[in-house]
């Protein structure tokens, strides 16, 4: 039987690794037009590409450090976390994961800081985190932020990137969640205190319907995906393909439903401007 | 009468009744102790189906096509129904109806989905899945009904909103999310009915209420079970086993506080006797309808924010590092709340 076993006719050596010129890390290729580029650069530039100006998704904390005035942000209720009321079979795993992905504990981030001075209360969306999506802690986090504008007069901004809706895993509570924001839209409404939505992609389904269509100026970032049903649910349900860019934000400022589009690099500027007005 | 997949056994039985009895009937030979024997067997076999019914069974009641809809409770529990249509904005939309009514001797208006009873009226009404207009128009008689100071009653039972190219075009999104701001702060009761299917948003959009209630048989939930499966397990006919995790039904949905009642169903369901459910309906309305009607405008608003703003259940753990664990702390060491007073909470 040693037929089997016969010993390969050639021996392997290893090859030591070739060293490269570049050092790790330092290069990246961008997801949209594949060129290579240097990722310092691409930071630099809010992570927009750029060779072809493709805009990869900001962070929580990436998109506070591009909006606020520097050292001004005071994170709040940074306490708060989900945890599985439904005992939902693989929330708590996704959980875990998302937490040591984004290295925040819920999908969205919130606190208050300043914009050219102005002081804002701010609440922005981490897509990473169970894609953006709203479950119990984050409707609670969205209320608290809505309510401190209410005690203080202070504008809102929420920067919008829930493209996973509702968060299924928590089953209704999630959805009550968009009665309960929406609800405190209405106080901050009641009161006159400005509440500007800036809408990135991707939002959708319960997000997209309840605080974040209801901004006093809904802003969106160019090319986002935004809309209520999914393209591919839409896709099965009327059983044909979509046409390019339904549902980004170029056809919504077209259909009458946002203000207006700002390149992520004038957003900061954008919104300066528009709490100098509304600032009362 | 139409029997659903689990109902087969008592179907079998059924036949094997109404077989032996044409027998007799044809020979005069007596049997009737078969056939009373028979139906005792019918009898237990529809208390064991009826009284352990799965999720997933209730589901299929909530769906069943002979269920009442919305204007057949209005026909059921009301006089003088005068429909209205439009949102004065683009359209129609006869997935949802709605007008004035008078229920127990006092005009209400009433607003609710309405699915088709054959596949021409299913096109019609778009299987009850209302599109932006339809949401418009529902918030424009609600707001009709603010203005005369008239109770409103919703009556919910709709898979969902529908997910097609003109909604999206005319902001199926904004339309709900306007829809949810408005209906937390009209100033006159709102008593919202679950009476099938209450699907996601397009549900809620109509179910921002003082009081709800869930029909014995109907589900509420955050996306339809199919949906659920389809994420889950990638296959949407895995909804049977997605369901159980949901907590979509009465009893879960009392727990979560999502609900306040669970009214009664014949056994069997709704659809095997409409005036049965009906009274049994009227009696749990009128009764929620004259507690809110004792509140004044500015206690209903606020109470209503309260309710929904004490929904959710969440873990606020203070001065502690983040932990990247699935299993956190022992539960001693955390303040675990299910939030019914979120005010407290804030000073805590």
């Amino acid at each position: 039987m040693s037929w089997f076993k016969r010993p390969p006719r050639y021996t392997t050596i290893n090859v030591p690794e070739k060293k490269s010129d570049i050092p790790d890390g330092l290069w990246m290729r961008c997801d949209n037009c594949n060129e290579m580029i240097y990722k310092k650069d691409w930071e630099s530039n809010l992570k927009i590409c750029p060779k072809c100006d493709h805009y990869s998704i900001l962070s929580a904390r990436e998109r506070i450090k591009s909006l606020l005035d520097p050292g001004s942000f005071e994170e709040k209720d940074s306490s708060i976390t989900s945890i599985d009321p439904l005992q939902f079979s693989g929330y708590a795993e996704s959980l875990a994961r998302s937490r040591k992905r984004t290295g925040e504990k819920e999908a969205v981030t919130c606190g208050q800081g300043t914009i050219e001075g102005y002081p804002i209360q701010l609440a922005s969306f981490d897509f990473a985190f169970i894609g953006g999506s709203m479950g119990s802690a984050v409707g609670e986090k969205i209320t608290r932020a809505l309510e401190r504008g209410n005690d203080t007069g202070q504008p809102v901004v929420i920067v919008s990137a829930g493209g996973g809706g509702a968060r299924m895993q928590e089953g209704m509570l999630s959805l009550m969640q968009m009665a309960k924001t929406s609800a405190a839209v209405a106080k901050l409404r009641e009161k006159g205190t400005p509440y500007i939505s800036v809408l990135t992609h991707p939002t959708m389904g319960g997000v997209a319907a309840s605080f974040a269509f209801l901004g006093d100026v809904i802003i969106a970032e160019p090319k986002a995906l935004i809309g209520f049903a999914g393209p591919r649910v839409i896709e099965q349900t009327i059983g044909q393909t979509l046409p390019d860019g339904f549902q980004t934000s170029e056809f919504l400022l077209e259909h009458g439903m946002i203000d207006m589009i700002s390149e992520r690099r004038d957003l900061k500027i954008q919104l300066s401007k528009l709490v100098a007005h509304l600032y009362n | 009468m139409r029997y659903l997949e689990f109902e087969r056994p008592i179907e079998d039985l059924d036949r094997m009744i109404k077989e032996q009895e044409d027998y007799a009937k044809k020979t005069g030979v007596d049997i009737s102790n078969e056939i009373d024997s028979l139906h005792r067997r019918r009898n237990q076999l529809v208390r064991d189906t009826f009284y352990n019914l799965t999720p997933y069974q209730r589901i299929q009641l909530a769906r069943h096509p002979e269920r009442p809809y919305c204007l057949d409770y209005i026909r059921l529990l009301t006089t003088d129904f005068i429909e209205f249509h439009g949102d004065r904005k683009f359209g129609e939309d006869p997935a949802i109806v709605g007008g004035l009514a008078n229920l127990d001797g006092t005009s209400v208006m009433i607003v609710g989905h309405q699915k088709g009873r054959d596949t021409e009226e299913n096109l019609k009404r778009n299987f009850g899945m209302p599109n932006p207009e339809g949401f418009r128009k529902a918030l424009r008689l609600m707001e009709t009904a603010e203005r005369f100071r008239k109770p409103i009653v919703t009556f919910i039972d709709s898979a969902g909103a529908y997910p097609g190219m003109g909604g999206e075009e005319r902001g199926q999104a904004e339309a709900i999310a306007y829809n949810l701001m408005r209906m937390s702060r009209l100033r006159v009761p709102i008593l919202v009915v679950v009476t099938g299917e209450g699907g996601s948003g397009g549900a809620l959009a109509i179910g921002v209420g003082d009081r709800v209630l869930l029909m014995q048989n109907a589900y509420y939930a955050v996306c339809t079970p199919e949906a659920c499966a389809a994420i889950l397990f990638k296959d949407r006919g895995k909804a049977a086993s997605a369901v159980s995790s949901m907590k979509i039904t009465g009893e879960d949905l009392l727990r979560l506080g999502v609900i306040e009642e669970v009214v009664p169903e014949p056994i069997g369901g709704a659809h095997m006797n409409w005036q049965e459910t009906a009274d049994n309906l009227r009696e749990s309305i009128l009764r929620n309808l004259h507690d809110l009607q004792t509140q004044s405008p500015e206690e209903l608003v606020e109470n209503r924010y309260k309710r929904f703003r004490s929904m959710g259940e969440f873990e606020e753990v203070k001065d502690r590092p983040l932990q990247f664990r699935v299993k956190e702390e022992p539960p001693q060491q955390t303040e675990h709340k299910k939030a019914k007073n979120p005010f407290s909470m804030a000073s805590a």
